[in-house]
């Protein structure tokens, strides 16, 4: 199995990184980048990494599960992630994702049924101070409101 | 157009860390700006100091770890054997996963030059060949600017084969974690980075022994590493003196949450907790009364209005019976539910438990599962005695610092608000889920 | 000589070595300090908190298992905070821990039940909703259930650090953590169920035993495994005449809790429904059921027209059955039948060994001396496949003392994983790459050498110079198959060699010359199946009697057929691959067999032989007696003990006939006529595994 030229650069760099013999640190790395790329990791990840490595399959499963970042079913185009912790929750952080649920038709880890946005609800995003928080994918919102948030769902349903 | 996250300053600052950018700026100190503001100086300073010297220089600081730990930096960069033939690294602790805390994005977003800077003078004060800046996964874009720095670095000869010219090799990278609170435990990180679960570590041995890829290693957070250059620079007495003793320099301050004006600040250790709430931040916002501040991110047991009025460093809060940590000061007003608060934390710790030891696998979950049923208003005073027993048991029994980091905010809020927790209990009415919602899952 | 420590506990002073645990330092004062997770031998993992104790002068309770002593310490281990964590990690663990009891196999003999009533509360104050995962099957005979696992790693560490395969791992965390298996949603390992036994509570249960018994309705035997020649002790789990289940949880032996794949569950050949349990007698060309006189009658009055017209009589001995019964047949056979034609199927060169060290047997290397020894040699043998405890004893050696491994192999072995040196050269060829690591040996303190079937007659003499020259004290291990071929050779199932490797006057016909000889007159097998694979033998007129357990093919070419018992259903001795002799009870009761000493013994009588009261103990009394090297200590067999037999001390000049020595090449996964009525071990989707292929990943 092979990734885009520049994902197969950036392994190629990223193994060098670490002590020789110690590649297995780049495992996690890897693993989420070739997430971003495919969608999931994958059966095929797992098999091509446990190869590329020389790990088994076991050590690269117990990171899998371990990790909340990482997947195995691909989530939708655009991944929601919503904070409930403390200062978001002071701020409406938890009313902002009953709204989500609402607005969106689906619950915790759920993703609507055209692949566009799957929603989860996070711990807290280091962003406490522009509560309450957000992430679509990577992208950061802050001081967000239900207003905002269905602006913001209507233009990312507008993307091609 | 980015939006800016500064704040605008405050008087009562001292800007120290965060005197290269100031609102309303969105773009971070790029290393011609770094170099052009007195950038890198330090780093060719400490060339011409003897490693030891760097290491009493931060000594003298009284620096303490920015994370949370509170352990002097000085102190636990001298447990390094520098004479190990094992080659030598630093690790960066950017994992910011406490809740409240969100200070190290704006370093690494803002001034990016400056972590590096700190991270080679640790590293030539321990002789290390190699360091890692372990970024939380969620942080896509400070690992992007961090990347960009780095690659800035190595091209004007800071980092690479000869740092400054000096002939010293020293290799810097990122390295994404993948969503887990745990991995912010130094041990935990350092498994991580080894590309393993985020189990931590028995300890000793010590990361300064065997740490990173079991090598000796320093270990700090971000805030910490970017406070060195200008201990170099101007001193550590100099540094020790704009705080107190024992508890030097200037610390970032995360103010969020029933608070006028939420941000960054960066303030001398030792001012006064409701100054800093009320003066720098504005005080309780929509003019509301204050009930409970959590001052140093979640773990740190939450102080009531009235205990409040003292001076914010390690020691001053450790006597109040809480923590400074991570400087992630939480603001509650008289409306907060507490009782929702403790439900919302033991969630966060059973979520965040690596499940490893006994105590806090199974504590943790078990104060999430009466909290959730308090929150909902089903209990009676015992449900509270329980929680108290269950936190002692964990307290000082689990294999790391999260067992206790979960059971100390629980005692906390049910011994301070016990009376408040009990009345919700005898008039609560049933949770109803809104139509067409799915419940948050009480498991 | 390490430095000693000294500290207190409870009050008693305490020494040992510096370096010592706690934990261990106060089990061997009588202290005991209860752990989950603790498991000598194994890493360190301090999770489960149970045994955590009181130091004076640290403010926190400390985990006894990570502590090492330290002059001066003073540790209390029964006061009121140590009793009161104790009750809460139990208290702790039992918030999720299914209430499954009644329903669970490891009821009884459970390390959470026990511990619950010695250190726990009474009650627990959870009273929420426990956790739930599903239980789940990871092959036929290892079921998981996450539920009830408490999270100790135990078998993690068995399977990884034990054994080198690494099949389980953790993933997912809080409670929702669980062990998983290394193919998802399978296991595909060595299936020696070592898990299922150091599991602490029933998380691990085995696919042949749920649900069949509870621990106490069950008597517990100690035998000698019946499979490969490593002599692993089996402590066969019997019910009203049934071997139940088979495991070593008292860790006694020379194996401790480890037993492979068929020690563990290839008992139940013993109650196949296709053991014979009738003689038999071939009436107008076909094999018919017949009383026992009947059949003794027709075959010890055959033995008798035999003797009485000088007809050649041919013996075929057994690797399975015990020394007392080897003893006893060639002595029936060169006294009684007075022929010298007695051989069995050789799997190792020793008899080249024995000459070549001539006369050193304390050039022999013991069972203890693998896991003692600075460098170990290893050539033409996948261990891990074919003697599974000797490379658990090796491997342990290398992660406890760094020793280091030497391997030259025609393929791949699970010993290259730490080997220090891996070389590969074809089967037969091994020695020729000796001299490649004479330099890393010579610098080593000393030597164990083990050698398969592929390194025979000038190969070993080749590699005792060798030894020699190194400069180094050097012991040795000839690899053989199974459970009592040491034991045939050593009683002198051998044509030209008598008990202890005493040359007989007149050398008889070796196996393949008997196979060949087309005048024979009277051919006696005895557990063997040399017809294995359709073979004849040449003698197409001889008279065949065989005792045997099943219809193999030899027995089905028979005239006379005896029912005869396993090494599980007798009591007598056996010898294992280093020379250690074992006693080995009879745990099952099969109806209509008899074991082969008494089958013999009855035509014995018959015939009028004078060969000596044919019980266990009394040839054992007369072979420790006789045959040199077997004057072994009766208190250590007698209490269950291995006892190393010092062979051949003095025997020069021995003819070795190496072209005879052949493996059957068993695996993991077979064991000759044994392994073939298995069914669990020919269930498991691994069988029938392969040598020299690395088969998990």
């Amino acid at each position: 199995m092979t990734f885009s030229p520049e994902l197969e650069a950036k392994f190629a760099k990223m193994i060098g990184n670490y002590p020789p013999g110690r590649q297995k640190g780049a495992l996690i790395p890897m693993l989420l980048y070739a997430q971003d790329e495919v969608g999931a990791v994958t059966e095929e990840v797992i098999d091509e990494f446990a190869r590329r490595l020389k790990l088994s399959r076991v050590e690269i499963e117990e990171v899998l599960g371990y990790y909340t970042m990482l997947v195995r079913e691909p989530r939708g185009r655009h991944h929601i992630q919503i904070c409930t912790n403390i200062s978001c929750m002071l701020t409406g952080g938890q009313e902002l994702f009953e709204h989500a649920c609402r607005t969106l038709g689906i619950g915790n880890k759920g993703k609507t049924a055209d692949g566009q946005f799957s929603l989860e609800e996070v711990e807290c995003l280091g962003a406490c101070s522009w509560a309450p928080a957000m992430q679509v994918n990577y992208d950061f919102y802050y001081h967000m409101t239900p207003e905002k948030f269905d602006r913001l769902i209507e233009s990312l349903r507008k993307l091609q | 157009m980015k939006e800016t996250l500064l704040s605008p300053p405050h008087p009562l600052e001292k800007r120290v860390l965060t005197r290269r950018f100031e609102y309303p700026r969105t773009e971070p100190v790029w290393i011609d700006e770094y170099l052009a503001t007195g950038g890198y100086e330090a780093i060719r300073k400490a060339l011409a100091m003897e490693p030891e010297a760097i290491v009493e220089e931060v000594k003298k600081s009284a620096l303490r770890g920015r994370g949370g730990a509170g352990f002097p930096t000085g102190m636990k960069w001298s447990f390094v054997d520098r004479k190990s033939p094992k080659p030598k690294y630093v690790v960066v602790n950017a994992d910011e996963g406490e809740p409240g805390t969100c200070k190290d994005r704006i370093l690494m977003g803002y001034d990016p030059h400056r972590l590096i800077e700190g991270v080679l003078i640790g590293a030539r004060a321990i002789g290390a060949c190699r360091g890692w800046v372990y970024i939380r996964g969620e942080y896509r874009e400070y690992i992007e600017i961090m990347d960009r720095a780095i690659e800035e670095a190595y091209a004007r000869g800071f980092l690479g084969a000869s740092v400054c010219g000096s002939g010293w090799e020293f290799h810097l990278s990122t390295h994404t974690g993948a969503g887990s609170y745990e991995c912010g435990e130094e041990t935990a990180l350092l498994e991580s980075l080894e590309g393993k679960r985020g189990n931590p570590r028995l300890k000793p041995p010590f990361p300064a022994t065997s740490g990173a890829f079991q090598c000796p290693t320093i270990l700090n957070n971000v805030e910490t590493y970017c406070a060195v250059p200008d201990i170099i620079l101007n001193g550590g007495e100099w540094y020790a003196s704009l705080g107190t003793p024992r508890n030097g320099g200037t610390r970032l301050v995360c103010l969020s949450g029933h608070i006028e004006r939420p941000g960054v600040y960066e303030v001398p250790l030792g001012m006064n907790l409701l100054t800093i709430i009320n003066e720098i931040g504005g005080g309780v916002w929509k003019g509301r009364k204050l009930k409970a501040v959590i001052p140093g991110g979640s773990s740190s047991p939450v102080l009531k209005a009235d205990e409040c009025d003292i001076p914010a460093d390690y020691d001053s809060l450790a006597k109040a019976g809480s923590m400074l940590g991570s400087g992630a000061t939480v603001v509650l007003d008289e409306t907060t539910d507490m009782t929702k608060v403790l439900a919302r934390l033991m969630k966060f710790y059973a979520h965040e438990s690596c499940g490893w030891c006994i105590p806090c696998r199974e504590g943790t979950t078990w104060l999430k599962k009466i909290t959730a049923r308090l929150e909902e208003g089903i209990g009676s005073e015992r449900d509270l005695a329980t929680i108290d027993q269950i936190s002692q048991n964990m307290l000082g029994r689990t294999f790391c610092p999260l067992g206790d980091a979960a059971a100390m905010p629980a005692m906390a809020i049910v011994r301070k608000f016990r009376d408040e927790i009990l009345d919700r209990i005898r008039q609560a009415e049933m949770f109803a889920p809104a139509p067409g919602t799915q419940p948050l899952a009480v498991l | 000589m390490a430095n000693m420590v000294n500290l207190t506990i409870d009050g008693k002073p305490v020494t040992a070595p510096a370096g010592t645990l706690l934990i261990d330092a106060a089990r061997q004062a009588g202290i005991d300090i209860p752990a989950f997770c603790y498991y000598e031998g194994f890493s360190v993992q301090a999770a489960c908190r149970m045994c955590l104790v009181e130091i004076e002068k640290m403010p926190k309770l400390q985990p006894a298992c990570a502590m090492p002593v330290a002059e001066g310490m003073v540790v209390h281990t029964d006061t009121p905070k140590v009793a009161e964590a104790r009750k809460s990690t139990l208290e702790f663990l039992l918030t999720n821990h299914p209430l499954d009891c009644p329903v669970c196999d490891k009821g009884g003999e459970c390390e959470l039940q026990d511990m619950t009533f010695r250190y726990g509360l009474g009650e627990s104050r959870f009273v929420e909703i426990k956790h739930h995962a599903d239980e789940k099957q990871w092959s036929p005979l290892v079921f998981y259930d996450p539920a009830r696992c408490i999270l100790c790693y135990r078998c993690i560490r068995v399977c990884d650090e034990g054994l080198g395969v690494a099949a389980l791992g953790l993933s997912y965390r809080g409670v929702a953590a669980e062990i998983i298996p290394n193919k998802g949603d399978h296991l595909e390992c060595d299936e020696c169920g070592w898990c299922i036994d150091v599991c602490p509570v029933g998380a691990l249960t085995s696919g042949t035993y749920r649900y069949k018994s509870r621990p106490w309705e069950m008597n517990y035997v100690s035998a000698v495994c019946t499979h490969c020649s490593n002599g692993c002790k089996t402590t066969l789990s019997v019910r009203n005449g049934e071997i139940i289940r088979a495991n070593n949880r008292d860790r006694s032996g020379l194996n401790g809790e480890f037993l492979c794949v068929k020690g563990r569950f290839a008992f139940d050949f013993v109650h196949s429904s296709e053991r014979l349990q009738s003689p038999l007698i071939r009436k107008n060309g076909k094999l018919e059921p017949a009383s026992w006189s009947e059949a003794l009658k027709a075959a010890a009055g055959r033995m008798r027209e035999s003797i009485e017209r000088n007809g050649r009589i041919a013996v075929i001995g057994s690797t399975r059955t015990t020394n007392e019964e080897n003893y006893y047949l060639q002595k029936f056979a060169r006294q009684g039948l007075r022929t010298s034609h007695i051989d069995h199927h050789r799997s190792g060169d020793l008899i080249t060994l024995l000459d070549a060290l001539g006369g050193r047997a304390d050039a022999l290397a013991a069972t203890g001396d693998l896991y003692t020894c600075d460098a170990a040699l290893v050539l033409g043998a996948d261990l891990a496949q074919q003697q599974p405890m000797l490379a658990v004893q090796l491997r342990a050696n290398w992660r406890h003392h760094q020793m280091a491994m030497y391997v030259i192999s025609e393929g791949p072995a699970r010993e290259d994983q730490y080997a220090a040196r891996s070389l590969r050269a074809a089967a037969g060829s091994e020695t020729e790459r000796l001299e490649e690591l004479r330099d890393e040996l010579k610098a080593r303190k000393n030597l164990v050498v083990l050698y398969g079937a592929s390194v025979k007659g000038d190969a070993v003499r080749r590699l005792v110079q060798f030894g020699d020259s190194l400069g180094i004290p050097v012991k040795y291990v000839c690899l053989v198959d199974y459970a009592n071929s040491r034991g045939a050779m050593d009683m002198g199932l051998l044509p030209h060699l008598g008990p202890g490797y005493r040359p007989v006057e007149i050398p008889g016909m070796h196996l393949d010359a008997m196979m060949e000889a087309a005048d024979l007159d009277l051919i006696w097998v005895v557990g063997a199946n040399p017809l294995k694979g359709g073979r004849r033998f040449a003698a197409q007129n001889a008279f065949v009697i065989v005792q045997e357990l099943f219809l193999t093919e030899t027995a089905a070419q028979a005239d006379i057929v005896l029912p005869a018992m396993s090494l599980y259903e007798k009591n007598g001795t056996v010898t294992n691959v280093c020379g250690e002799v074992q006693r080995t009870k009879a745990g099952p009761k099969v109806m209509g067999t008899k074991s082969d000493l008494e089958i013999m013994g009855l035509l014995a009588a018959q015939l009028g032989l004078e060969l000596g009261v044919p019980l266990p103990d009394k040839v054992f009394e007369e072979i420790r007696r006789a045959v040199p090297g077997y004057g072994v200590p009766l208190a250590v067999i007698a209490t269950g003990g291995a006892a190393q037999t010092k062979a051949a001390a003095g025997a020069p000049g021995l003819e070795a006939q190496p072209e005879l020595v052949r493996s059957a090449g068993d695996t993991l996964f077979t064991s000759g006529t044994l392994g073939k009525y298995s069914r669990k071990l020919n269930e498991v989707m691994e069988a029938p595994g392969r040598l020299f292929q690395l088969q998990v990943p």
